[in-house]
């Protein structure tokens, strides 16, 4: 469809422009402004420049290395859930039944994880998982596996993951349930017409279709699980030890924890920046995706 | 030819997996202390709804709902409202810097929430919407909002252009268009970003929990001083979240059917 | 290339002891000759998809048989049929190329590589894609892609049947003579059964040595264009076929006299024992009728408007209430609204029941 030109439409976009300007543009350039400061206290401030940054990005420094180890837990994260969520999403979506009112059901209960507050996912994986009162950590530690997410690093880590891989699994299996349900039926029959196996459909022809919902799907979840901060903290608190403190339980134990202003500042904004980085790719990558390319004429 | 080999069982596993935990949260909420801390039994031997009473009676608990009630339909009712226009704006009109707006409201959609901690602590304090539903419906705009207009434009490019042509002919003014004409063609887009909105804001803690304090303390918040001196009260926390849960799995009964029908009509 | 049968073949979303006038498609039995190339011409609802995809196998019938040169293949799957059938969209593969496209359904039956480039370069020479075959298929035009899903049909060298299911609907109009020409070329160079559903009667009569045309999930007349022209053996038929549609009008008929408001028309045949509760009606072709000047014994009609269409003048009537088309003889023009319409008897038919009545 064409669409006017029209330089009034900034009318109309002026209140969500306020209210998204105020939640966002002025805090962050009080993040800016501290970031670039230095505090002892009653509210007198020293300018520092890029210090804060410097120490930020010096794997040295204090800050730096708690910086760049929650940033390798992110990363190993986000990895990790990705490689299990992605085909697994895929897998059961797949499995959707075909019609009638199962579909309804299963609709229902796949997604019922996503709308439960996040620190009752917390709580929810912090009681099943425990040896005393959760079903999980019971069958686990009478099965003789020694299980403990409190104390034993693996343990927590694993449990986290379980936890997202149950949390969030269901958005990319609904997201790629709604590209596979898009696929017009002649697809299916002009497969079976060509003798195509089971597995060549999948390749052929359910993949290629379904490949902008999941670049949808990967880069929200790779977001959202960068940015992850309620469930792991209510179960785990960052721990054993740092074992599961990601950058965003590092931030927040700087800002508001110890009020490290300045520290807190910078990385906020350099973790603002990587998603921005991000998010940025994921735009052009989509815009792009979604241009068609001139189509040519055949036997030309 | 659509589905795979073993479809059932593997449906029926992952679902299995999904609520067992959820079970095992309301089959702690109707426990009493002793037997969750005693023995570890599959259902209720001694089933009680104490816990359940202690949330609907007690002020300090059900206060917790209503407050996250509060915020979250305070949230809902902004980010609609505004979104509305732009999401006409967005549809209907190109104009200088739109792509870079939309970018930037998209990128908002995406922020860390735990970059906002601080600065809205700070800022709320500062103009005294602290501890304050106020405070967290403004706060959750920066996520909604660009969902809302997201969610909207996509409805709103749908309608034919003809159709405001139509009605301007007419001699609609535009308020009067958009009110009258405009609403009612995108009212299952409102539900769906209305829907959207209330289910993020509702599950959403850092931001919740940050900006609140005594007054309007949300549902999480209050979750968390579940430990007296007999120890943690298990059950009552466990109550407190299956009444969490309760919401999220009504919207989604009453609307399984469009969700159902939405999926059948390809519209990704 | 198969002789294809249907007996008796019905099909019903209902189940098959629903009443017989809810069937999709009502019982049928024909033949389609090897080698020919049919048409299945009707209306949107008429049954034609039905009777198509039963034929390739996508729905199995309630009731009846298929045979492919004699052997029963009614329970047989779509792949065990070797039918090919091309659809109302594009459908191809999107990450292969114009010729792994084509090679795909040889690929799947186990044909050995060198005998895959053979077909493959046939085809594409036969539909002018060879130089596409390294392109990405998806980035060819509708046209060009509908040629490669036939392509796909035609490079297995048992192909039965080719079915097409309104396969120029996304064509653009200037493209779409092309790819019929084609078709039509094709049939005649490969000598394959063809089966071509459409809705529009220039595609059917163009393509087809036999139209059939449903109507209302019936087959209700099976013909050459011109058998279906000349003598419709239903009135919707009549209507369906031509531009304008055959005028159909009530009247009382005996003997070798047609009555209409008081007015006789002659008939060439004589009909004598019509149906007495039948409805009877006739039904003549608007190139067989003239409008003169009015006159006592010819049936009088009004005059709406007179469409040119350069050779040939249709004068758009009404005779009472009823709808009516008729030719303007060349040089003349009315002189009031009133006109008389004079009839060539011998292209008068008539119709008991919308059913055509051979006279004696």
């Amino acid at each position: 469809m064409d669409k006017t030109i029209n330089n009034k439409a900034w009318f109309l976009v002026l209140p969500v422009f306020l209210v998204v300007a105020f939640s966002a543009i002025l805090p962050l350039m009080t993040v800016v402004n501290y970031s670039m400061q230095d505090t002892f206290g009653n509210n007198q401030f020293f300018w520092n420049g890029v210090g804060w940054f410097k120490e930020l990005l010096d794997p040295s420094s204090d800050l730096g290395s708690r910086f760049f180890a929650s940033l390798w837990r992110n990363l190993f994260f986000s990895g990790v859930i990705l490689a299990i969520e992605v085909p697994l999403g895929i897998v059961v979506a797949l499995a959707m039944p075909r019609d009638g009112w199962r579909v309804a059901f299963c609709l229902v209960t796949l997604a019922l994880p996503l709308l439960i507050p996040w620190n009752v996912v917390g709580t929810i994986w912090q009681i099943f998982g425990r040896p005393d009162i959760g079903l999980f950590g019971y069958v686990l530690n009478n099965a003789g596996i020694d299980y403990n997410y409190v104390s034993n690093e693996f343990d927590a880590w694993f449990t986290v993951i379980l936890m997202d891989v149950w949390h969030w699994t269901s958005l990319v299996a609904l997201l790629c349930y709604a590209g596979l349900k898009s696929i017009p039926d002649a697809y299916y029959q002009a497969a079976q017409i060509d003798g195509a196996s089971r597995w060549a459909v999948f390749t052929a022809i359910q993949l290629p279709k379904m490949h902008r919902v999941l670049l949808i799907a990967v880069l929200l979840r790779f977001m959202d699980s960068f940015m992850i901060y309620t469930e792991p903290f209510v179960v785990t608190g960052g721990g054993p030890g740092n074992s599961t403190t990601f950058i965003s339980i590092e931030l927040v134990k700087i800002a508001l924890g110890q009020f490290d202003l300045g520290k807190a500042a910078a990385l906020s904004l350099v973790y603002n920046l990587i998603i921005l980085i991000v998010c940025w790719l994921f735009y052009t990558v989509m815009t792009n995706a979604g241009a068609e390319r001139r189509p040519v004429q055949g036997g030309a | 030819m659509h589905s795979i080999p073993g479809r059932r069982l593997i449906m029926s596993l992952f679902l299995v997996f999904l609520l067992l935990p959820i079970y095992w949260l309301v089959n702690m909420s109707f426990k009493t202390n002793t037997e969750i801390v005693s023995s570890m039994t599959l259902w209720p031997h001694q089933p009680t709804i104490a816990n359940y009473k202690i949330i609907f009676t007690d002020e300090s608990w059900y206060s917790g709902y209503i407050n996250s009630l509060k915020y979250v339909i305070i949230n809902t009712v902004i980010s609609i409202s505004v979104a509305l226009p732009a999401a006409y704006a967005f549809a209907r009109y190109r104009f200088l810097g739109d792509k870079h707006l939309f970018f930037w409201l998209l990128s908002n959609r995406m922020a860390p929430a735990a970059v906002y901690a601080l600065p809205f602590f700070n800022l709320y304090s500062a103009i005294g919407l602290f501890d304050t539903p106020w405070a967290v419906a403004l706060a959750h705009c920066i996520f909604n909002v660009p969902l809302a207009v997201w969610i909207l434009e996509g409805f709103v490019s749908s309608v034919p252009r003809e159709i405001d042509e139509t009605a301007f002919l007419d001699g609609y003014s535009f308020p009067r268009f958009f009110i009258k004409i405009l609403v009612p063609l995108i009212a299952s887009g409102i539900g769906v970003a209305a829907f959207f909105c209330f289910m993020f804001s509702w599950v959403e803690l850092l931001l919740a929990r940050t900006l609140t304090a005594t007054e309007a303390k949300p549902i999480s918040a209050i979750m968390t001083r579940t430990v007296s001196a007999a120890g943690m009260d298990w059950g009552l926390l466990a109550a407190a979240g299956v009444l969490t849960i309760i919401p999220g799995a009504l919207v989604i009964w009453f609307v399984r059917n469009y969700i159902a029908r939405g999926f059948a009509l390809g519209r990704v | 290339m198969a002789r294809i049968d249907l007996v008796d073949l019905a099909q019903s979303y209902n189940g098959n002891d629903a009443d017989i006038e809810s069937f999709a498609l009502k019982p049928v039995t024909m033949t389609w000759r090897q080698g020919g190339a049919y048409a299945l011409l009707g209306p949107s609802g008429c049954g034609k998809t039905t009777l198509l995809n039963l034929i390739s196998g996508i729905l199995t019938p309630t009731r009846g048989q298929i045979l492919f040169d004699g052997t029963d293949i009614t329970q047989a799957s779509t792949r065990e049929r070797n039918i090919a059938q091309v659809f109302q969209f594009p459908v191809i593969y999107d990450t292969m190329t114009v010729g792994q496209n084509l090679a795909f359904p040889l690929k799947n039956r186990g044909v050995p590589k060198a005998e895959i480039d053979k077909r493959v370069a046939e085809i594409a020479r036969l539909l002018d894609l060879t130089p596409d075959l390294n392109r990405k298929a998806t980035r060819l035009t509708a046209d060009a892609k509908q040629k490669i899903s036939l392509g796909r049909g035609l490079v297995r060298s048992d192909v039965a049947a080719v079915l097409f299911d309104e396969p120029l609907t996304v064509i653009d109009p200037e493209l779409k003579w092309q790819l019929r020409s084609k078709l039509k070329a094709l049939h005649r160079e490969l000598d394959l059964t063809m089966i071509y559903v459409t809705h529009d009667q220039t595609e059917a009569l163009t393509f087809a040595d036999t139209v059939v045309v449903m109507h209302d999930g019936r087959v209700v007349q099976s013909g050459t264009p011109a058998e279906l022209f000349d003598k419709p053996a239903h009135t919707f038929v009549g209507y369906f076929i031509g531009s304008p549609g055959m005028n159909i009008i009530a009247a009382e008929v005996s003997g070798r006299e047609a009555r209409i408001d008081g007015r006789t028309i002659a008939l060439t045949r004589g009909y004598q024992a019509l149906p007495s509760n039948a409805k009877i009606e006739i039904g003549v072709r608007p190139e067989f009728v003239d409008i003169t000047e009015p006159a006592p014994d010819l049936l009088s009609a009004n005059i709406e408007r007179i469409d040119d269409l350069g050779r040939v003048r249709f004068a758009r009537v009404k005779v009472g209430d009823v709808k009516f088309a008729a030719r303007v003889p060349a040089g003349f023009a009315p002189s009031g609204t009133q006109v008389g319409l004079k009839f060539q008897p011998s292209h008068v038919h008539v119709y008991a029941d919308s059913r055509l009545v051979e006279g004696a």
